[in-house]
């Protein structure tokens, strides 16, 4: 059993998107974010609008009703899902089917925010968050909405040049693919991390080690020594 | 195949649907000049998406690489975000809603609409009933300082109505009305997720409130003065105020009664099913908040006018929820 956060969207064209949902901690971080954002805001407008008296006093609660309940209901939709602060951590809230939030799913999810911060400090929400499957508070519950972390564009393709070795042991499509992805993220590991983890095949592949299994994944994906 | 062979058989395609998503995301102006056009993206975007689809499944049952595999997830992905998503016109929406989608839905909830309306108003009376018999009742609910600031606002020996005017800046009162108003329509709605009791607390609490203040001014002899700044907002304010306690209370049934589907599911399609009265209620609660702010605090109307308008605005409520949307299936 995968021992990670993926949710699974079933499509019509019969493959499953995957994604994975976001925890408490960064969402209560993005939450953290856009309300200083917020009460900065707020801050800066309740100066410059003195200068108006009533007039500005006026605007003023316009502006702190928009920023209190229509926040993240525009930022959602028109800035794909994400509020500055969710940006900032990486996440976006979507439809549960993977479809991008729109004006019902956002305004439903953000009006039942009043009760996700009963009876005080979000508790409602927070059990909810911690008790749901896909870290849904009430609000996403009631409007079937998700928070996902938007995914990261990364580098990704073939390992290196080392030279392509066959590889004699007979695995699995399993053990191959560890292999192979192993080759894809040995550029991001430092050295001895990464013959750390080749070193855990040495009972399968005798004297496994990097420059070994790197070879092994170029040989895997295709390639074949100057033939 | 090797992983290799099916990457660069396919690496053009990916880069082509790669480039199309970037074009429908951006605005109009941050295109490229040797983009495809819109319409050529949209007549072969749904194929190729298929194609990336069918990929994505290859590229799993042959266990290419997890670098990959994420690679053509997002690609599906954002094609998938973009084929089934959702546009209507915004102006023919308005119309069609306002005509039709908002008293339609009012008509279809009208066991929820009638209870909460109930709600609201069977305390108001009964409270009211009780501060005539026995005035000192309203100090049960309120505090006497409240009381009091309530009597001078409408004494009328003021020359502004209303709540308290220093410089009779009506934009002020505006702002204030939308953030205040609207605030405790929005809690009244949501409080319904609560087994309906949040939205059953406001309601009575509310219905409470507004029947011991108008009993206890009309007590003091005020009533010319009050009557004549409450009539011209009410309708809007009170059946919104009804309205949003009807949706919240939609919420709690769901709740309470989810029938053959799971709790949250009988939640979630409640909550889409008042959605439209959420929007309609919010319109009248701007509305409402306007008419406050400009229209019931002035004084140069003479009082027949206003209560003339007042009227009017009543009668228009109840010909509008009575007679429109009927075809509303």
């Amino acid at each position: 059993m995968l021992l990670d956060t993926a949710y699974n969207i079933g499509t019509p064209e019969g493959v499953e998107l995957r994604l994975p949902v976001a925890g408490l901690a960064p969402r209560s971080l993005a939450w953290l974010v856009d309300a200083l954002i917020k009460s900065a805001t707020l801050t800066v407008l309740s100066i410059f609008l003195q200068v108006f008296g009533d007039l500005g006093g006026g605007i003023y609660l316009l502006i702190v009703f928009v920023l209190l309940w229509f926040y993240n209901v525009l930022f959602e939709i028109f800035n794909h899902g994400a509020t500055p602060g969710k940006r900032a951590l990486g996440l976006r809230v979507m439809n549960a089917n993977g479809t991008p939030v729109g004006w019902s799913g956002s305004l439903i999810r953000n009006l039942v925010r009043f009760v996700d911060v009963l009876p005080g400090c979000y508790a409602f929400g927070c059990a909810s968050v911690l008790l749901s499957k896909q870290f849904q508070r009430l609000g996403d519950l009631a409007a079937g909405t998700i928070v996902v972390y938007a995914p990261k564009t990364q580098a990704s393709g073939k390992p290196d040049s080392t030279a392509p070795v066959p590889l004699k042991t007979p695995m699995t499509l399993d053990e191959q693919q560890a292999i192979v992805s192993f080759g894809e993220r040995a550029s991001l590991l430092n050295e001895e991390r990464a013959e750390e983890l080749a070193a855990i095949l040495t009972p399968v592949l005798e004297d496994a080690d990097r420059t070994r299994l790197l070879g092994h994944a170029n040989w895997l994906i295709g390639e074949r020594s100057s033939s | 195949m090797r992983q290799e062979a099916f990457e660069s058989r396919h690496a053009e395609s990916w880069a082509i649907f790669e480039r199309w998503i970037a074009v429908l995301s951006a605005p109009r102006s941050r295109r490229g000049p040797d983009d495809d056009p819109v319409a050529t993206i949209s007549k072969n975007f749904p194929a190729m998406y298929r194609k990336i689809c069918h990929h994505l499944a290859l590229a799993r049952t042959r266990r290419y690489s997890i670098g990959l595999q994420q690679r053509l997830n997002q690609l599906a992905l954002d094609g998938h975000q973009h084929l089934y998503r959702t546009r209507t016109p915004f102006f023919t929406a308005i119309g069609k809603f306002l005509v039709r989608e908002f008293p339609g839905t009012f008509r279809k909830q009208w066991r929820f609409m009638l209870a909460s309306t109930l709600m609201f108003y069977l305390p108001a009376i009964g409270m009211a009933l009780a501060v005539v018999a026995q005035p000192e009742i309203i100090y049960s609910l309120l505090d006497p300082v409240d009381v009091s600031r309530m009597e001078e606002m409408y004494d009328p020996a003021n020359d502004v109505l209303g709540r308290e005017r220093d410089s009779g800046s009506d934009i002020q009162m505006f702002g204030f009305y939308i953030y205040n108003n609207i605030s405790i329509g929005f809690r009244t709605f949501a409080g319904g997720l609560i087994f309906g009791l949040g939205s059953l607390f406001f309601l009575i609490f509310n219905g409470l409130f507004f029947g011991a203040v108008t009993a206890h001014l009309t007590v003091a002899g005020f009533t010319e003065t009050f009557s004549s700044f409450v009539i011209g907002h009410s309708s809007f304010e009170l059946t919104a105020i009804t309205i949003f306690g009807g949706v919240g209370l939609m919420l709690g049934y769901g709740a309470l009664a989810p029938g053959r589907k799971s709790r949250w599911q009988a939640i979630r399609s409640r909550a889409r099913d008042g959605l439209p009265l959420i929007y309609g209620g919010t319109l009248m609660l701007v509305a409402a908040a306007f008419v406050e702010a400009f229209w019931s605090s002035t004084v140069w109307p003479p009082l027949s006018f206003k209560y003339a308008v007042g009227t009017f605005f009543w009668v228009l409520h109840i010909f509008y929820f009575w007679l429109m949307g009927r075809n509303e299936p």
